[in-house]
């Protein structure tokens, strides 16, 4: 009876998908929106807030009357930072609720669980984290940064305005980072560096004990040449780190550290006193001075009801996921997924950074690039930009496999692996 | 001939859950693939893929109950054995994919391109034929159950210490299998499988048959359990969980029922894992978390520990709750969940199936004070 | 009073040019609005002016700048200084010091700098305040010009070294000297007098200037002569590693300590398998957490007595909450010591959750008193206050729960209940009450445990889940029901643990321990002491 009763709304859905066109549906159901971020487990810590962000995003939406006449709805659901879970969640909102996209996801491997079933089932997802590259879906939108769009040229700036010649790679060991520190560390070979000038280490997940890393970090900067440490470090283990830096007086002036994973909210469990001068780079900062920006920051803190809550990168990336599809979607006309998708490419929106991102046929989005120091108020100070906006390269070309492949989701080629030497589709194309 | 001696070892109620096990994994399947999809009766793929992982659970929940049930090892580790028989089936699905990954590598899978492997580690060796990653799926789980339970019973480790060290071990795996350098795809697992025996996994029949072989392992497991557990080995055993010692002065060697019993129910775990992987599509060492190895206890507490029909119920149970209540409820489904798991300590010590017996002794003691 | 003070030092120091006192604030008028214009590029140029200048304020208004106190007022553009006060800024002009009101972040303008400039900075502040009153303020200069060393602060050094009477602030600025003559065009006689110098310094940082020597220094024997001091320096700092394992063997001995050692009572003499013992540690934190909130916002100057306000409520919150625990729950399941882990597995859940609905999914702050920030050098051993801290603090409370329970009644019907509970009860001994006591005294403890992990982890509601399965272990292996045997597991553990790190790895190692301890298991089923005894189960 239940799964009769599932059925009947899938099927009276889907035949207002398939018989009328957008302003007969003007009374129409509200359109469905996923939201699929870990609420409990150990990844609610950083995705409860982009939850929070979505049905903020979703209620201001619907107060400008929604999109194509229909009301949005948020369907939230808790895959519990349970990967198998991610899945099953997946496909529970793409064929039980019928969502026309989906905003969501964390972790890489969150991603990849999700992955085959987006692509089964003709789904869009919305995923606004930094993550590693190589990977280019056309059912998935990625606009959180690339490789390229974070680390490169967080490293160029320490090369040239702090002289840095000698890099410690500091990473928890997972994919994010095992991919980064290897295109640093092509990069940096390319740039001249010794290997005996780089570090790499890897540490396990939520480590807490970072004494012994840090007496090595500060062994390895006592070699006469500036130092600095690069640092992929994933969100939970952060706070310990930082705290054990600033007790063993490693102060950002001798040895700064550069994290891609540290953002406003997770300085927000730190006294940033001692860590005055270390960096971050990111595509956008809560202290962005602009319009745009300060509007989002009094909207999500009325929001949250709580004057003093913290904006961030990963939030910023739902901000402009969410206003492209929206974008997209009165383009298309629809929601329907295949419509929508080939509307997404070319969409220009404004960012919170005062500028513009425009998803690329890559699927991935064009990014400033800027680089903060932390106050001992918990913000960043932006101390370098890009001067304009930085493509993604969503398969880097300092790995050597995956340095002749390009995605290209317009037609005719329609291609996510794309080998331009081989002039075929799907890797080697052999 | 056998399977009559099996059928005839078993209580009536077993008997309907076998049927009625079977049934559910052949019907569901058929109104999937017979009926048209404007049919009231049919059934989406989602739905037979969430009751192919309830099956799977169920039987670890069953394996679970085996030695912890029947012979009182309260085993905190055996979401590992369950995770060890996954990751050889997702070993054998990621060399089925071939040249179909991002990279186009015949050989390599593609967390070991961009990791620059030149070649295949030693161990991935004949995981791209079935049979091999089918005798490696019971294998590898049996020996190390074996290993353990070897030194562990040998020197009388028993109680919480055995259930801590177990616990320890299926730590260690998880921390080892999170290590990118085991060669087994760190964190991310393996994920984006293609074909099993050459049937795509995104196929609806290929998932209606998982669903139906999922079905049919865990009535295998519940005819086996009842075999073992209604034989004389099955009473000694349950001598060996009531009083240990006791058996031991009358002269049996209580390891060695352990370790039998022990290495069995690792060998169903690893099976069951098997099935739940080409089903949810991934395979990650989050399988591994001392957390999951607890939640398989609970199943079989929630159910009715010491009881056969049990597991299976308690592992349906809670796991069709943690479906409802994430989506329906996910804010607050973990207070609910605790909840029930206090509840179920305090007011159901039998659990479920024991409320049952519970309910009908009762009816059976008012019915016979009538005439009186 | 410090800064006029520093002005007759400085005064003296750099010869200043005496103008008169209106053209004097004009022209230190440019120079600072000149710091609050431009690129960072500009910004460094500004700086060198200033410090050129010999300006008595340029100190203060330089290190206003690094610490980022540095604001132009947005109303009428005017240079000022903000100090924290409450929750606005106290303001003064900064080229005359001279109070200006209060304003808000908002209001102002921070001057932003960077890393770079902050350094140039300290290079420069180091040599202007080289002939300062206070002692600290002059072997913080002699460090950061060691570290930093600018060839022009020469003659400032010299003058210095002339005026000093303290004799180790002596030999730093000596220290400091050499580390500058190594990086001028010095005689190759000088240079080599400054490398023993730096030689006989012998830590970290002089190593770092010895291997800056040898990549820079063009004649050959001094080349050699750095290479042979650095290596003398590396030779003593080998040596001191090995003692550095064990201290950070015993600090992370000691976290796992105040991890296990309420367990070891909950699990170890009551035999609760307590699978929610971890979320006691984190509403130990959470405390603290509330504590420094409302002390933050309504006492600040009880600040750094934060911690010593939250031990007491700590250890309260999380004995009552054990409390309740035992007298709601645990009391139904005494005989079944693994349905104790069912439900309090359950437990868990709900407290996490309860904690997330409550605070929040995301970490919080709680801050360091200033005795517990910092680090000092015990020979060339770097150790931090706040690892010292716990350190004492794991062992204070393991002694006086050893005191609780030997000495006091409570203690002893613990003992009688744990070891003999019907006999106990013959004897009169209220057993409920003292089973919800015993609960309570672990839970308690746990509490304080968790006001000092808050110092070290993230207060987050998964901090206990990370403490759980460690604890667990270091109970087992010392053996279940000896507090002696946690003591002595938590601090074998943390020392193995840290001696394997360095060459297995953080991860390996960690593995590697486990496997030991399930292999230790084997060899002595019963833990590292096992109580002795007769009965068999």
């Amino acid at each position: 009876m239940k799964l009769g009763s599932i059925l009947k709304t899938g099927v009276v859905a889907a035949g207002l998908l398939a018989g009328a066109a957008g302003s007969a549906l003007a009374q129409g159901a509200p359109i469905k929106v996923g939201v699929l971020h870990s609420l409990s487990g150990t990844m609610a810590i950083s995705e409860t807030t982009l939850k929070d962000v979505m049905l903020m995003l979703i209620e201001e939406q619907n107060k400008k009357g929604g999109v194509l006449g229909r009301k949005l709805e948020a369907v939230v659901v808790d895959p519990a930072s349970n990967w198998p879970l991610f899945a099953e969640k997946a496909r529970e909102l793409l064929q039980k609720e019928k969502v026309a996209a989906v905003f969501g996801c964390w972790t890489s491997v969150s991603r990849k669980s999700v992955l085959p079933v987006f692509e089964e089932l003709n789904g869009i997802l919305f995923y606004p984290v930094q993550y590693e590259g190589e990977e280019s879906s056309r059912n998935v939108f990625y606009t959180g940064a690339a490789p390229n769009q974070q680390a490169i040229p967080a490293v160029d700036y320490l090369m040239n305005n702090e002289k840095v010649q000698r890099w410690v790679l500091a990473g928890t060991d997972y994919v994010y980072p095992r991919t980064t520190n290897k295109i640093l560390e092509a990069y940096l070979k390319q740039k001249g560096v010794k290997q005996e000038d780089i570090m790499i280490n890897y540490t396990p997940f939520g480590h807490s004990d970072w004494q012994s890393i840090v007496a090595e970090i500060k062994k390895f900067g006592s070699a006469g040449k500036k130092t600095a440490v690069v640092s992929t470090i994933n969100g939970d283990a952060n706070v310990p780190f930082y705290k054990e830096l600033g007790n063993a007086g490693i102060k950002a002036k001798d040895i700064p550290v550069v994290a891609f994973s540290v953002g406003e909210e997770e300085l927000a469990g730190i006294d940033t006193k001692p860590l005055l001068g270390h960096l971050a780079a990111w595509n956008y900062f809560q202290s962005v001075k602009n319009p745009s920006n300060e509007a989002f920051i009094k909207a999500w803190q009325t929001f949250t009801k709580n004057p003093k809550r913290v904006t961030n990168d990963p939030m910023e990336a739902h901000v402009i996921g969410f206003n492209m599809w929206i974008e997209a979607v009165k383009k298309a006309g629809t929601t329907d997924p295949d419509a929508v998708i080939d509307a997404m490419i070319g969409i220009t929106v404004p960012n919170l950074s005062g500028g513009y991102s425009a998803m690329m046929p890559n699927h991935h989005i064009t990014k400033p690039v800027l680089i903060g120091e932390i106050q001992g108020n918990g913000q960043f100070d932006t101390v370098w930009q890009t001067p304009g906006l930085v493509v993604a390269e969503e398969w880097s070309p300092y790995l050597p496999d995956s340095k002749d492949l390009i995605a290209d989701w317009r037609k005719p080629m329609n291609c996510g692996n794309f080998n331009v030497v081989s002039g075929k589709c799907g890797g080697k194309g052999k | 001939m056998i399977t009559r001696f099996l059928w005839q070892g078993m209580g009536p109620s077993l008997r309907v859950a076998v049927l009625f096990v079977l049934a559910i994994g052949i019907i569901l399947p058929l109104l999937n693939q017979l009926m048209p999809a404007s049919n009231a009766l049919y059934v989406p793929a989602w739905v037979l893929q969430l009751i192919g992982k309830y099956l799977c659970f169920a039987s670890l929940a069953l394996a679970v109950d085996l030695v912890w049930g029947f012979c009182g090892i309260l085993t905190l580790g055996h979401a590992a054995f369950f995770a060890l028989g996954g990751y050889c089936m997702g070993m054998y699905l990621m060399r089925q994919i071939g040249s179909r990954g991002q990279y186009g590598n015949p050989l390599l899978p593609d967390f070991m391109v961009f990791l620059n492997y030149k070649e295949l580690p030693w161990f991935w060796h004949g995981f791209d034929q079935f049979w091999f990653a089918a005798i490696m799926i019971v294998l590898v789980p049996s020996l190390l159950a074996l290993a353990l339970g070897w030194f562990a019973f040998r020197s009388r480790v028993t109680g919480v210490y055995l259930s801590i060290i177990t616990q320890a071990m299926t730590f260690a795996l998880m921390l080892a299998f999170f290590r990118n350098d085991m060669g087994l795809g760190g964190n991310n697992g393996m994920t984006d499988f293609k074909d099993i025996l050459g049937f795509s996994v995104q196929s609806d029949a290929t998932r209606a048959t998982l669903c139906f072989a999922s079905a049919l392992v865990l009535a295998i497991f519940l005819v086996i359990s009842a075999a073992v557990v209604g034989s004389r080995f099955g009473k000694a055993l349950t001598a060996v969980r009531d009083a240990e010692s006791r058996m031991r002065f009358l002269g049996y060697r209580v390891e060695g029922y352990k370790l039998f019993v022990f290495v069995l129910s690792a060998a169903m775990a690893g099976i069951a894992g098997a099935l739940y992987v080409p089903q949810v599509g991934i395979i990650n060492p989050s399988e591994f978390s001392p957390g999951n190895s607890i939640e398989a206890v609970l199943w079989v507490a929630v159910g009715g520990r010491g009881t056969l029909i049990g597991p299976v119920i308690g592992a349906f149970l809670v796991n069709w709750g943690k479906t409802y209540l994430t989506g329906a409820l996910p804010e607050v489904w973990l207070f609910a969940l605790g909840a029930l798991f206090i509840a179920v300590t305090l007011f159901l010590p039998k659990g479920v199936v024991g409320l049952w017996s519970q309910i009908r002794s009762r009816g059976t003691t008012r019915k016979a004070k009538v005439p009186a | 009073m410090f800064f006029l003070r520093l002005l007759t030092g400085v005064s003296s120091a750099l010869a200043v040019v005496l103008i008169t006192a209106t053209a004097w604030a004009a022209d230190l008028q440019t120079l600072v609005t000149n710091l609050t214009t431009g690129g960072f590029g500009d910004r460094e140029k500004a700086i060198s002016e200033l410090v050129a200048s010999g300006e008595a304020r340029a100190a203060p208004i330089l290190e206003a700048l690094a610490a980022g106190q540095l604001y132009v007022r947005k109303a009428d553009n005017v240079v000022v200084i903000g100090k924290a006060d409450g929750n606005k800024l106290a303001l003064s002009e900064a080229v005359s010091g001279k109070p200006a009101g209060s304003g808000t972040e908002a209001e102002l303008d921070r001057v932003r700098v960077n890393n770079r400039l902050r350094g140039v900075i300290e290079a420069a502040v180091g040599s202007l305040t080289l002939m300062s009153p206070d002692a600290r303020v002059r072997r913080d200069a002699a460090d950061s010009l060691f570290k930093r060393p600018d060839p022009t602060a020469l003659g400032a050094l010299d003058a210095a070294i002339a005026a000093e009477k303290d004799a180790r602030i002596k030999t730093a600025f000596q220290e400091a000297r050499a580390a500058v003559v190594l990086t001028s065009d010095a005689s190759k006689q000088d240079k080599l007098a400054a490398l023993e110098v730096v030689r006989d310094k012998g830590n970290r940082d002089a190593l770092s200037v010895l291997q800056a020597a040898i990549n820079s220094q063009s004649d050959p024997e001094v080349k050699a002569a750095a290479t042979a001091a650095a290596a003398s320096v590396r030779q003593t700092l080998a040596g001191w590693e090995a003692a550095q394992n064990v201290w950070y063997g015993i600090s992370l001995g000691s976290v796992l300590l105040l991890a296990a050692i309420g367990l070891a009572i909950t699990f170890g003499t009551m035999g609760v398998i307590n699978m929610a013992h971890g979320e006691m540690v984190m509403l130990g934190a959470y405390t603290t957490f509330v504590v420094q909130d409302i002390i933050r916002t309504s006492f600040p100057h009880l600040f750094d007595a934060s911690l010593l306000i939250a031990l007491p409520l700590a250890f309260l919150v999380a004995g009552v909450v054990g409390i309740a625990i035992e007298r709601g729950i645990i009391r139904f399941l005494y005989g079944r010591p693994l349905d104790t882990l069912l439900a309090t597995w359950g437990l868990s859940l709900v407290l996490q959750q309860a904690v997330r609905s409550i605070f929040g999914p995301s970490n919080r702050e709680v801050g360091a008193p200033a005795f517990m920030s910092g680090a000092f050098q015990l020979g060339q051993l770097t150790i931090t206050y706040g690892r010292l801290w716990i350190v004492v603090f794991s062992l204070l409370v393991f002694a006086t729960l050893i005191l609780v329970l030997r000495k006091t009644p409570l203690g002893l019907y613990m003992r009688a209940v744990t070891q003999n509970r019907p006999m106990a009860s013959a004897m009169g001994i209220r057993t409920p009450r003292v089973d919800a006591l015993t609960f309570g005294l672990g839970s308690g403890i746990a509490g304080l445990a968790g006001v000092a992990l808050s110092q070290i982890d993230n207060v987050s509601p998964n901090l206990g889940q990370g403490y759980i399965i460690d604890s667990f272990m270091v109970v087992v292996f010392g053996g279940v029901g000896n507090l002696f045997g946690t003591l002595v597991g938590a601090t074998a553990l943390g020392i193995v643990n840290k001696f394997l790190e360095p060459y297995a790895g953080a991860v390996l190692g960690k593995i590697l321990v486990l496997v030991f301890i399930i292999l230790f298991i084997q060899r002595r089923p019963r833990g590292l002491f096992a109580l002795k005894g007769r009965s068999v189960e």
